[in-house]
């Protein structure tokens, strides 16, 4: 049974594409207002996790309860519920590009929540400036944006309806160090503003040390290991230790063809 | 494997692509009544299908209707019935080549351009995008889509007649010496409003086939811009193909009733 001030929790959660078990048994919980990172290589099941929490893949089993309602069988009720919670910042920020930048904003505000269009375009402009975004880039297209404002954009987007849990697909990838820390900075900024539950996958390390309450590390379809930022040197779990240094050699091995 | 297993397993590859086209043009019928429908979306694909359309389908219909002027004229003077030319004229047009040229061209055009823009919008996590904000993709990407197509090319086709016959009409009257008004008596006399309408029949039913094709295959695309290509080749000649073998069908019962 889910504790009260869990405001999500997973539990043996599995997904296999084709035969391929990627998620094998995924258990954790999140108590509200804070922020667990997920860390873990490449094709580890990162962003399947975040796709099965947030409805937009079905776990082959297991149970992800949002608010102490189970949500893993995604019915359309469930969608709603879980769509009207959350805000998602997706790693290629994924702006409709047919659309200007306040209408991506206010899109849930124009074509969910039936908002008028005088009134969806003062709260998108409202989040841009919380994002430290002028209000003249409102009226442009997204692809005259760089690709830090277009994560700003995409921030912006996420937290427009308010919502109690955000998730991050890789914020910071393809950004350079500094814009990188910037967006650490209006994550960690508006997550407390909001005072909102925050999951976010991530590969680099100093995104996660910033941005992370308590930082929790996937390998081969389950959590291994989880602590805080302050932990995580220590953890004394070698294919964490390999994972924070970076190493090629340890446990963790890539396969890699020699020619 | 052998040569009947692999027959079999192609067949039942094609019973579930039909089954799983079947389930899209539902869904998106189901879309239409129960809501919600997004407005601006489906204006702004009308526009984009119907309008932008036009140049095209009338200069295929204006040159196709002076082609086949000659052609009838050069045909039906072997047996001295060239007076006939503006009632076959007509009934070409109106019935076949209008609504299946118009119908081709707006595959080859808006079909492609459907599965391209919703292909590029899977692969890069739009749709997904779309969910999380509360919006159901096939609510705001497919259906208006669907219902603006299915309504444009009978307009289109309208048009496309009108042009198509007004090319037959300038090749018959300022190169094959026809008279004009006689042309335009023999014409209007011949036709009836079944021709019309059964033509413009056929183009609502292409309407919809060439959309769910576009949107189908972008919908379905995976795999980055070699999917988004391939969606956008399979969806033309589907397209197509649905166009051509449903005018068949259609025909055949217009013609018997």
């Amino acid at each position: 049974m889910t504790k009260a001030n869990h405001t999500l929790s997973v539990r043996d959660l599995h997904k296999s594409f084709d035969g391929k078990q990627v998620l094998r048994g995924v258990d954790f919980d999140i108590d509200t207002g804070r922020s667990l990172v997920i860390i873990g290589g490449s094709g580890t099941g990162k962003s399947v996790l975040l796709k099965c929490i947030l409805g937009l893949l079905k776990p082959d089993r297991g149970t992800v309860e949002v608010n102490g309602r189970n949500i893993a069988k995604q019915t359309t009720a469930d969608q709603k519920y879980m769509t009207g919670q959350s805000g998602m910042l997706f790693q290629g920020s994924a702006l409709f590009d047919s659309l200007r930048v306040w209408e991506n904003v206010a899109f849930r505000l124009l074509n969910a929540e039936k908002k008028s269009r005088k009134i969806a375009r003062e709260k998108a402009i409202d989040c841009l400036t919380q994002v430290g975004l002028a209000p003249e880039v409102a009226d442009l297209q997204p692809s005259a944006l760089s690709g830090g404002m277009q994560k700003r954009v995409s921030l912006a987007r996420a937290i427009a309806s308010d919502p109690q849990i955000l998730f991050f697909d890789e914020p910071t990838t393809g950004l350079d160090p500094i814009m990188a820390d910037v967006i650490n900075n209006l994550i960690v900024d508006r997550v407390k503003a909001l005072g909102a539950t925050a999951i976010s996958i991530t590969h680099d390390m100093a995104s996660a040390r910033k941005i992370a309450d308590e930082i929790a590390m996937l390998y081969q379809g389950r959590i291994i290991w989880r602590g805080t930022p302050d932990q995580i040197d220590n953890s004394g779990n070698p294919m964490v230790d390999q994972f924070v240094h970076g190493r090629a050699e340890g446990p963790i091995q890539m396969t890699l063809r020699k020619t | 494997m052998n040569l009947f297993a692999m027959i079999g397993s192609m067949t039942v590859d094609a019973l579930r692509e039909t089954g799983r086209m079947a389930n899209f043009s539902g869904r998106s019928a189901i879309s239409w009544v129960l809501g919600p429908f997004y407005w601006r979306a489906f204006f702004a694909a009308l526009g984009r299908i119907g309008f932008t359309s036009l140049p095209v389908v009338g200069l295929t219909a204006v040159f196709t209707g002076a082609a086949l002027a000659l052609n009838i004229y050069d045909g039906s003077l072997r047996f001295n019935a060239e007076t006939f030319l503006p009632q076959i004229l007509g009934v070409s047009i109106v019935r076949e080549l209008g609504p299946v040229l118009a119908a081709l061209m707006v595959a080859g055009r808006c079909s492609s351009a459907m599965a391209a823009e919703i292909g590029t919008m899977r692969v890069t996590e739009q749709i997904d995008a779309m969910s999380t904000l509360a919006v159901d993709p096939f609510k705001y990407l497919i259906a208006p889509r669907i219902l603006a197509t299915t309504l444009a090319l009978p307009i289109l086709v309208l048009v496309a007649n009108i042009i198509g016959i007004y090319g037959g009409y300038l090749v018959a009257v300022y190169a094959l010496d026809f008279s004009g008004p006689v042309f335009i008596t023999n014409l209007a006399d011949f036709l009836t409003v079944r021709d019309v309408v059964t033509g413009l029949l056929k183009a609502a039913v292409f309407g919809f086939l060439i959309a769910v094709m576009g949107c189908y295959y972008g919908y379905r695309s995976r795999g980055g811009a070699q999917g988004v290509g391939a969606a956008t080749r399979t969806a033309v000649v589907a397209g197509a193909v649905a166009v051509l073998a449903s005018n068949y069908f259609m025909t055949s019962l217009f013609v018997e009733t």
